[in-house]
């Protein structure tokens, strides 16, 4: 009895965002495929038509998919050290990992604007390094972006790893040991397995996160490197085009309503063999 | 220990030690940036002054931005602090159906791209008839901060043993009071954690925040990319720097409070 009047305190939240929320971007998506007569699809035909657009959409998929290899090639190792640390060694970097992500992304962009230039410290590190003859040019190319996205998008992918690593058992992996598996067959099929979903949904997070980021582009890159949510904020705030900017907008949410929910698929896939084990999160809010 | 993993295991603490030098890199360059006494950005800096800390206090606009900034940030935590916590009560308590759904809708704003929700929500207030920017930005950020509430509170509630409320009434607590000496104080770390990174997304959101911002009403973020765009000098790192202290104070707070393991769940 009481379990069924307990639901109606779901209503203002949800009432809220429904009209807040999702009405608008219900709207949103309507008008995109209402033409004067009814509904078509010209707005985005005729985008796609355009091949600037596709080098607009290559642009935001390339530098994503460099963002999150990065991210995940330097992700896992740092979860997994993170998963094992004591003491000072894990305080450390559970800092270096929450710390910048309460520090806001335009104080970071500002940050690798200073980094990247070429009398910065990484261009004349890699100089005193030996590895350039002379100071490379960082800011304003595609590297000096996927550097600095990767940065303040690392956590991202450290976190969900780490959050399943934790509840690894650790004598999981010893058991595997005396029962005589090598260590790339423990790693194979012991911690791999076990924190697949953690690296799916990292990726997708990272994933989705690049391909909307407008401020890190918009600081690293400048005006002739367009990505789609670029566009899309120009569209609306300087070249008052809402026409084009609805198309993108439309194009880039239909993009990451698909990475979240091929994701969240994948991970439930992925999840369900390894299911009898401690991978199975018992948050499952958390993997979100 | 075989040869192989002893060298998997040094390569796994290299890159772990770089990650950390990466990750903390940003913040140490704004930061030496800040005190250096150069107008352009060299490091190390020729000499170490204090000039653009003191030119923080003449810096126009800068005053009111963060003073937007922190009232839109502590009033849309507090606003989803107790949605959030009801909706998550319901969730976790009724017995009715699409409970999965409701809980992936109220998180998703944290999934979508933040741009698209503001032209949404841009389009959709002018139908609803609000155009004041101050109105809009703290309606615009209950959606914003409400993800971190719902996410975080429900993980909780989900471990809270319900009987507990029970075993306090029958030992003479009233509902209320039950609720405040039982529910209230096991849920407080959530509520810390949810709360925290909900007050700083709040600060930090500009994707959002800028199709709602006039030339009266503009938030911390906002203001200061436009410093940034217009004249890049070391007052923005020494703004920079006040920030990083701030982030360090509230981790530092979050790890009395809950300890930092519990922060990574964030």
């Amino acid at each position: 009895m009481i379990h069924d009047r307990v639901g109606w305190l779901a209503l203002p939240a949800v009432g809220y965002l429904g009209l807040a929320y999702a009405f608008p971007l219900l709207w949103l998506l309507s008008r995109s495929v209402l033409g004067p007569d009814g509904f078509s699809l010209a707005q985005f035909t005729g985008f796609l038509a355009d091949p600037y657009s596709w080098r607009v959409i290559g642009n935001t998929l390339r530098v994503a998919v460099w963002v999150t290899l990065l991210c995940l090639l330097v992700g896992f190792p740092t979860a997994v050290a993170l998963a094992r640390a004591r003491g000072a060694a894990q305080a450390l970097l559970l800092v270096a990992v929450i710390l910048p992500l309460s520090v806001g992304v335009v104080v970071k962009a500002f940050a690798w604007q200073i980094v990247l230039r070429r009398d910065g410290v990484l261009a004349q590190g890699l100089v005193a390094l030996g590895l350039a003859d002379e100071a490379p040019r960082l800011l304003f190319t595609e590297t000096g972006l996927v550097l600095g996205a990767a940065n303040v998008f690392l956590p991202f992918m450290v976190l969900p790893i780490y959050s399943l690593l934790r509840l690894v058992d650790p004598r999981l992996s010893e058991a595997g040991a005396t029962l005589g598996a090598t260590p790339s067959y423990r790693f194979r099929r012991i911690l791999l397995p076990l924190t697949m979903p953690g690296i799916v949904s990292g990726a997708a997070f990272v994933f989705s996160l690049s391909v909307s980021m407008f401020v890190i582009p918009s600081l690293l890159m400048g005006d002739r490197f367009q990505t789609l949510a670029t566009l899309t904020g120009r569209s609306f705030l300087l070249m008052r085009n809402e026409a084009l900017g609805s198309t993108t907008a439309v194009v880039l949410l239909v993009l990451c309503v698909a990475i979240v929910v091929g994701s969240a698929w994948l991970a439930q896939r992925i999840g369900r063999p390894g299911a009898a084990a401690e991978g199975r999160a018992p948050r499952p809010a958390s993997r979100a | 220990m075989t040869a192989t993993e002893r060298a998997a295991t040094a390569l796994m603490w290299c890159v772990a030690g770089l990650a950390v030098l990466f990750l903390l890199a940003p913040l140490v360059v704004a930061m030496a940036v800040s005190f250096g006494s150069s107008a352009v950005f060299t490091l190390p800096p020729p000499g170490w002054s204090l000039r653009w800390y003191e030119r923080l206090a003449v810096t126009r606009g800068l005053w009111p931005s963060l003073w937007t900034s922190v009232q839109i940030a502590g009033l849309s935590t507090a606003i989803s602090l107790v949605l959030g916590t009801l909706c998550a009560i319901a969730l976790v308590r009724g017995r009715f159906s699409g409970r999965g759904a409701i809980a992936t809708f109220l998180v998703s704003p944290l999934m979508l791209p933040g741009l698209v929700v503001g032209i949404a929500m841009l389009q959709g207030f002018k139908l609803a008839g609000l155009r004041e920017a101050w109105p809009s930005l703290l309606a615009a950020h209950v959606v914003i901060t409400m993800p971190y509430v719902v996410r975080t509170v429900l993980a909780a509630l989900t471990l809270f043993d319900f009987s507990l409320l029970d075993a306090a009434r029958t030992l003479g607590c009233s509902y209320p009071a039950a609720l405040r000496r039982v529910l209230v104080p096991s849920l407080a770390p959530a509520f810390i954690t949810s709360g925290m990174f909900a007050f700083l997304a709040s600060m930090d959101n500009y994707p959002v925040s800028i199709f709602f911002t006039d030339a009266w009403t503009r938030t911390l973020p906002i203001q200061m990319l436009q410093y940034v765009e217009e004249r890049p000098d070391p007052t923005v790192a020494a703004i920079s720097t006040g920030l990083i202290v701030l982030a360090a104070l509230a981790m530092l707070v979050g790890d009395r409070l809950v300890g930092l393991r519990r922060l990574a769940e964030f």
